[in-house]
């Protein structure tokens, strides 16, 4: 893939694969790009040369909302919830497109995120950071994605809640959506990744298994910080 | 001292019409504030719509009284208003296809909807002047009164009288019953729900396949609805003049901006208290001071704080102590 926002672009070339059931880590420097191949890969940014498929069809001209339908779900990285309307509320908009099943869904998604339950008739911004991020996957899921996209799920929250939210990302994989996030706290997520990407200035450096990304020297001494 | 008259004459020269009145508003505010919420401007074009969707009403109700159709005691307009309210539909949804869709498309800022607003008011002003003339339009008929004051007095006694006029009770019911049914649709709906989703977070709303081009259809279709219902309520409880439907556009604004734009209860309550302040301010207490007060207290003016003339001023003044002390309104929140 190769695009950015019209003033020039910021990917070049970028390829990323994610396979059934996989959780996928892009990391990088800041200004890697790898935001932009995520939203690139979304139909969020504009791709001026490559494709994106999904589940062997070509999607690239497809309109975000239509990527959707076809079973991918994105998490943004800030502005992730509904802040006005209740638990509930952002649950049932998630599952927006979904004729039938709502019920069923939503009973899964309080399943994985018991924490939520109990406030299912509050408003979403009375929820704490850690929770926000829990509602804000959970809405995603509504929808029973093949494909789970987070940016940088765990930006800004504690370890606790990191912790927290990587052991939520593996059920969520455990239970059949492929994952692929970016992600800041690159060893972290790379260790629970199947696969990883290093990004450095909108271009492939490395692509390997998580574990062997975390043995490579290269790459602790540069991007893991030794 | 006569506590009792002087409350009548409070209730009867300042209470019901305020009543009626901040009813009225507050429609016209639901629509300012909804169109606010959805489409992210103020549309300067509100007031100008209550008069198109009023002179369709009109003519409707002309065309009806010409056939001999009418539902007496009630008025004429009543039966127009269904029909008027779609033909505004179609003239808001136009104006959308034509205006604000190629500035949707081109991410402009606010204000250029603003102005582009002010050209669609300016627009519709004159195809109303144009249609039905800048004149003074009667069109009220059926029972003119609920409660006449002769009756009131005849029947309690007393010297001063209370009337309440049937266009006051339609106004005040339709009004509860337009914000109940708004309530139901936005909170309890698929689709009002996704409304508000589209309004809290756009591009949220997108990633959850909520498809935007509807929801901006459906902000129309209820904004006009909206206006048309206010402007012929408006109208029955006094006339129609297309210039003052033009001048609505202040109190209806101060009303959406004290209650906080975008919050639905925000521009009920701001309607109310826009009302009640405009019509105490203007009103001329000396009776009610006669009756409260003793003789030598009397006031020797007619105890009127500002002339009915400067009617306006009074929402111009809330407008602006609004926006000096708290912008976001009474009911804002600040937006994230």
């Amino acid at each position: 893939m190769t695009g950015g926002y019209g003033g020039g672009d910021i990917i070049f070339g970028c390829e990323i694969e994610a396979g059934d059931k996989e959780i996928v880590v892009i990391v990088g420097p800041n200004g890697a790009g790898k935001s932009t191949a995520m939203k690139a890969l979304f139909g969020m940014v504009r791709l001026r040369e490559g494709t994106v498929e999904f589940r062997d069809e070509d999607i690239s001209a497809l309109e975000p909302q239509d990527r959707v339908a076809l079973g991918m779900a994105f998490v943004p990285q800030t502005r992730n919830v509904f802040a006005s309307l209740t638990i509930e509320e952002n649950l049932e908009m998630g599952a927006f497109l979904r004729p039938t099943g709502i019920k069923i869904a939503m009973e899964q998604v309080y399943g994985l995120f018991p924490a939520l339950v109990e406030k299912r008739f509050q408003r979403a911004n009375s929820l704490s950071g850690g929770q926000r991020q829990q509602l804000a996957i959970a809405r995603a899921l509504m929808t029973e994605p093949k494909l789970l996209m987070l940016d940088e799920p765990t930006a800004g929250t504690s370890p606790v809640v990191m912790q927290g939210i990587f052991c939520h990302i593996r059920n969520i994989a455990s239970s059949g959506v492929s994952i692929l996030m970016v992600e800041q706290n690159a060893r972290k997520a790379l260790e629970i990744a199947d696969k990883g990407y290093v990004l450095v200035e909108g271009r492939n450096r490395f692509a390997d298994t998580g574990p062997n990304l975390l043995a490579n020297d290269e790459v602790r001494k540069s991007f893991l910080g030794g | 001292m006569d506590v009792l008259q002087a409350l009548i004459v409070i209730c009867n020269f300042v209470a019901v019409p305020a009543l009626a009145y901040g009813s009225q508003l507050a429609l016209g505010a639901l629509g300012v504030t909804l169109v606010f919420g959805v489409l992210r401007f103020s549309n300067f074009a509100h007031g100008d719509t209550m008069a198109f969707g009023t002179m369709v009403a009109i003519l409707a109700t002309w065309w009806l009284q010409s056939l001999g159709i009418g539902i007496h005691p009630l008025p004429t307009a009543l039966i127009a208003l269904p029909f008027s309210i779609a033909v505004t539909a179609v003239l808001l949804l136009a104006t959308d296809r034509f205006v604000y869709r190629f500035y949707r498309a081109q991410h402009s800022p606010p204000v250029i909807f603003v102005a582009a607003s002010i050209g669609v008011m300016l627009l519709f002003h004159g195809l109303v002047r144009l249609i039905i003339g800048p004149w003074d339009q009667n069109f009220a008929d059926g029972e003119r009164f609920i409660l006449s004051a002769r009756e009131f007095k005849r029947a309690t006694g007393l010297d001063e009288g209370l009337a309440i006029k049937t266009s006051q009770g339609i106004t005040v019911l339709a009004a509860i019953a337009i914000v109940a049914w708004l309530y139901w649709f936005l909170n309890r709906t698929r689709t009002g729900k996704a409304m508000r989703a589209f309004s809290d977070n756009q591009e949220l709303a997108l990633l959850s396949g909520i498809k935007p081009e509807r929801v901006v259809a459906i902000c129309w279709i209820i904004a006009a609805g909206l206006a048309t219902v206010a402007g012929v309520l408006y109208g029955l409880d006094k006339s129609f003049k297309p210039f003052t439907y033009f001048q609505l556009l202040l109190p209806i604004f101060a009303a959406a901006i004290v209650g906080g734009l975008g919050n639905p209860l925000g521009a009920i309550a701001g309607g109310y208290l826009v009302a009640f302040s405009e019509i105490a301010v203007t009103y001329a207490f000396k009776k009610v001071f006669r009756y409260l007060l003793p003789e030598f207290l009397e006031p020797s003016g007619l105890a009127q704080l500002l002339s009915t003339d400067y009617k306006l001023a009074v929402s111009f003044t809330i407008l602006v102590i609004t926006l000096l002390a708290k912008p976001t309104g009474l009911f804002g929140e600040a937006r994230q």
